[in-house]
């Protein structure tokens, strides 16, 4: 089984849930012995300069391959493109115009040098069009590959499955890991929500991370209840096995927000469910790690409820400072408003974390020995957070059967389902 | 020449409400879920089963017997919420074919914590069990039949009971049957009557289930298993729970016509006939000694303590619960006696069990909690004010959030300390 796979970011070039599920649902897949063309847009920026090196896009329709060591059958194509996943159109434009400007810092605000490098003219102005290049570039891509189906991770590159399943007249299969009302509620930007239907219109299975999102696809996207399938995400298991022994010791109990900082992971209901704890405990601190764009407006929040100094915001965590954290805190919380899946959860589990998560969340489907709450509910969300703080026969039950519930997700299963779907498909009807 | 002896457990908990850390008042129940389970229940089970019951015993004339035991804790609820049934258990017990037998009055596991507490519940129940039903109870049954060799020691040196119902667990019997009295090691003169587990979960359990090989399961059927223990022993016990008939085991699975035709299929058989456990021990002289050292109940496969005290959660609560006995007893105060005491009842640690919840299964029966954890949440707030209650720190003030952005106050130093727990065994 040969896979055309469309994504948008990938470790270690993440920003959220998706790279890491691409990274486990490929890794699966190539465990499996099936190949995977792995294609992403990525961008030119700094961040990561000697990646940027390794990759040397040339010009803008070629494509650069890398390869992991760890992955055997899978093999990467990166696009040179802006598309980063969870962005607005404004940021961006803002992100355009900040890489310009690293790039200028970068050699010595050589002007020449730097067009050299990027002009403003080799990106698009606004996504949309940003969204139909890759396309473009992608389908180009395919014409010299072989490959059995199309995979098209989240709307970015729904156009590009599209086109690419039009060209090469194979099946596509659109992976929604999230969707509009989840990041918008219900402000959705329309064109986001036209392009997302299109591609689970026009493919020829949707599979979704969830059964709270499959109930989307269906009401919202108006896609019929036969098409649409659910593959729930794996955990990628890497707690307990760190050679890391130091315990910290500590008087405080850490609470932790792990994720972006929007409306669409509730920063504020953790935030007034912190305040209600506080009021009644004091060894406490809660930690927002992640950022986005309501972490000025969470700053405020915490400073107007007067518990600014039991707050702490760490910035965007990667890597090994996410183990870090993980090992500090005490109990993590995802007050999500609407949440397809929620990855981080588990990666909680997986390091002994208990886990407070919203009923509004897909990882609620599977997560038996977690806490559940409404998100709008902080009354109840304080009343979880202390009683796990409170009473240490909770947290050790929590912790021990959730990190065993864990195992039992794995990336294999989720793999293995794609696979019959794609089956299935390939199946002459 | 089999017996056949019938016992019906017959209880429901008070539940609680839903209580956070946050809620100040001593309102700790859930009045109008217990009412509405209650009539639930009565309408399904208890009023249609008692007619039935009542209905053959006056059929038979003398030659149909059973025995229940209510729980205190319901009988409460009846009497405010069905008094109806009230009414009917009385018109079985006037029939005089009808054993009321005793146990916790709040179905409670204090046997393995408290051994006064115990011995006062019982006492209790078996006035209130005299009260309505005009019968002094002379069998005890413990909570979910928990038993072993202290506990037959503990009943018989209350000097009012003759014998005790327990689970026929296989590893306690070894080779031998349950269908005969038993004696407990040693005990002189009380006696053991021990559950058919096979026969009763026929009823109890696979009665509907259309997996099993012997579905449908009808009354001449079960009246043949029946008279096969003919000349292998002399009572076949079942025991089982009230609610099988229409809660468990739903009408339209045919409980009721089973139970109707059962007295007839049995009694054709000349050498067949039912007894009340009194009656039993009073007609079989004991067959051996039963010697149980460590506890054993009917629960699950195990039949052991594991659904009640299985995980950490369940042993803290309990544990927690217990500790604060004596304080509880010096405020003289009946409310929070009561209210201590409701909270004893097993269901509420059967709610916390983990041990088959990822599966989802028979734990989940009238299970109020959407998971193990919020019960224990809920059960921990609640024993958390209690306990304030006693110490005369009425709570209220302290939880108040300080005003504005003024420090916040940790909590009372009066709360039990979760950090710092000696290791508390249960009393052997």
């Amino acid at each position: 089984m040969k896979v055309f796979m469309l994504g948008w970011e990938f470790p270690p070039f993440i920003s959220g849930g998706l790279g890491t599920a691409c990274y486990g649902l490929t890794r699966a897949m190539d465990q499996l012995g099936m190949e995977v063309t792995f294609v992403l847009p990525k961008m030119v920026e700094s961040k990561y300069a000697t990646h940027v090196k390794l990759l040397t896009p040339g010009s803008r329709t070629t494509s650069s391959s890398i390869k992991f060591n760890e992955l055997k059958n899978v093999k990467f194509h990166t696009l040179s493109s802006a598309l980063q996943p969870y962005t607005t159109p404004d940021s961006y434009e803002r992100r355009i115009e900040e890489t310009l400007r690293l790039k200028q810092e970068i050699h010595g605000g050589s002007i020449s040098s730097a067009s050299q490098l990027i002009t403003s003219k080799d990106y698009s102005n606004d996504m949309y069009s940003e969204v139909y290049r890759y396309a473009a570039m992608a389908a180009e891509l395919a014409e010299n590959e072989h490959f059995d189906v199309v995979h098209a991770h989240d709307w970015m590159t729904y156009p590009a499955g599209i086109a690419v399943a039009a060209f090469s007249g194979r099946p596509l299969v659109v992976h929604v890991h999230s969707t509009e009302f989840d990041r918008s509620g219900e402000h959705v930007n329309q064109m986001i929500y036209d392009i997302e239907r299109e591609g689970m219109h026009r493919a020829d299975k949707v599979i979704t991370v969830s059964h709270f999102t499959r109930n989307i696809i269906i009401s919202r996207y108006g896609v019929s209840e036969d098409k649409v399938e659910v593959v729930y995400n794996g955990v990628k298991r890497n707690g307990g096995w760190s050679s890391d022994e130091t315990v910290i010791d500590k008087d405080e109990k850490i609470v932790l927000f792990l994720g972006r900082i929007t409306m669409q992971k509730g920063p504020e209901y953790f935030l007034q469910a912190a305040k209600k704890v506080l009021d009644v405990m004091d060894n406490v601190k809660f930690v927002m790690a992640g950022s986005g764009d309501l972490m000025h407006r969470s700053i405020e929040l915490a400073a107007e409820l007067g518990i600014g100094q039991k707050v702490l915001f760490t910035g965007f965590l990667l890597g090994e400072d996410v183990q870090k954290i993980y090992k500090m805190a005490d109990l993590y919380v995802m007050p999500s408003v609407s949440e397809p899946f929620g990855i981080a959860p588990l990666e909680a589990l997986d390091n002994d974390v208990p886990v407070i998560i919203s009923k509004q969340s897909g990882v609620s489907e599977v997560l038996m020995h977690a806490l559940k709450v409404d998100f709008w509910d902080i009354n109840e969300i304080a009343n979880k957070v202390i009683a796990v703080l409170k009473y240490p026969p909770l947290q050790m039950t929590l912790r021990s059967h959730g990190n065993f519930e864990v195992r039992r997700l794995r990336w294999k299963d989720a793999a293995t389902k794609c696979a019959k779907i794609y089956e299935e498909m390939l199946v002459p009807v | 020449m089999p017996s056949v002896c019938f016992y019906f457990q017959v209880h429901q908990p008070v539940r609680l409400r839903h209580y956070t850390v946050f809620d100040k008042n001593d309102q700790y129940f859930d009045d109008y879920k217990n009412g509405s389970i209650c009539r639930k229940v009565a309408n399904k089970c208890y009023l249609p089963a008692n007619r039935l019951l009542l209905d053959v015993i006056r059929r038979f004339e003398g030659r149909f017997k059973i025995a229940y035991s209510v729980t205190g804790l319901l009988l409460e609820q009846l009497q405010r919420y069905s008094p109806e049934v009230m009414s009917t258990f009385d018109a079985l017990a006037e029939t005089g074919c009808v054993e009321f037998l005793a146990e916790t009055y709040y179905h409670s596991l204090s046997f393995l914590y408290s051994h006064d507490e115990f011995v006062e519940q019982i006492n209790k129940h078996i006035e209130a069990i005299n009260y309505f039903f005009g019968q002094r109870p002379r069998i005890f049954r413990n909570t979910e039949l928990i038993y072993n060799n202290d506990l037959a020691a503990l009943i018989e040196s209350m000097k009012c009971f003759d014998a005790i119902i327990t689970e026929g667990a296989d590893h306690i019997l070894g080779y031998r049957s349950p269908n005969f009295v038993y004696q407990p090691k040693g005990c002189k003169n009380l006696k053991l009557l021990l559950k058919n587990y096979s026969l009763s979960d026929d009823i109890a359990f696979r009665f509907s289930n259309r997996d099993w090989p012997q579905w449908p399961l009808t009354a001449d059927k079960f009246s043949r298993w029946v008279s096969n223990v003919n000349g292998n022993g002399n009572v076949v016990n079942l025991f089982m729970d009230y609610e099988t008939f229409g809660e468990h085991q739903w009408e339209d699975t045919g409980i009721f016509d089973f139970m109707r035709h059962l007295p007839e299929e049995i009694l054709r058989h000349p050498d067949n006939d039912f007894k009340t456990p009194s009656e039993v021990i009073q007609s079989y002289g004991s067959a051996d000694t039963v010697d149980v050292p460590h506890i054993i109940s009917w629960a699950d496969t195990e039949r052991d303590l594991s659904a009640w005290l299985g995980n950490a959660m369940q042993s803290n609560a309990i544990h927690e619960l217990y500790r604060i006995e004596k304080k509880i007893k010096d405020t003289n105060n009946e409310k929070i006696l009561g209210d201590w005491r409701k909270l004893q009842a097993s269901d509420h640690f059967y709610y916390m069990c983990t041990k088959y919840f990822a599966d989802g299964d028979v734990h989940k029966y009238f299970n109020p909690y959407d998971s193990p954890y919020d019960s224990y949440i809920n059960f921990m707030n609640v024993l958390d004010h209690l306990h304030r209650r006693c110490s005369g720190q009425m709570p209220g003030d302290e939880f108040r959030p300080a005003p504005g952005n003024g420090p916040t106050e940790p909590l009372p130093g009066s709360a039990p300390d979760f950090n710092n727990l000696p290791d508390l065994q249960p009393v052997e």
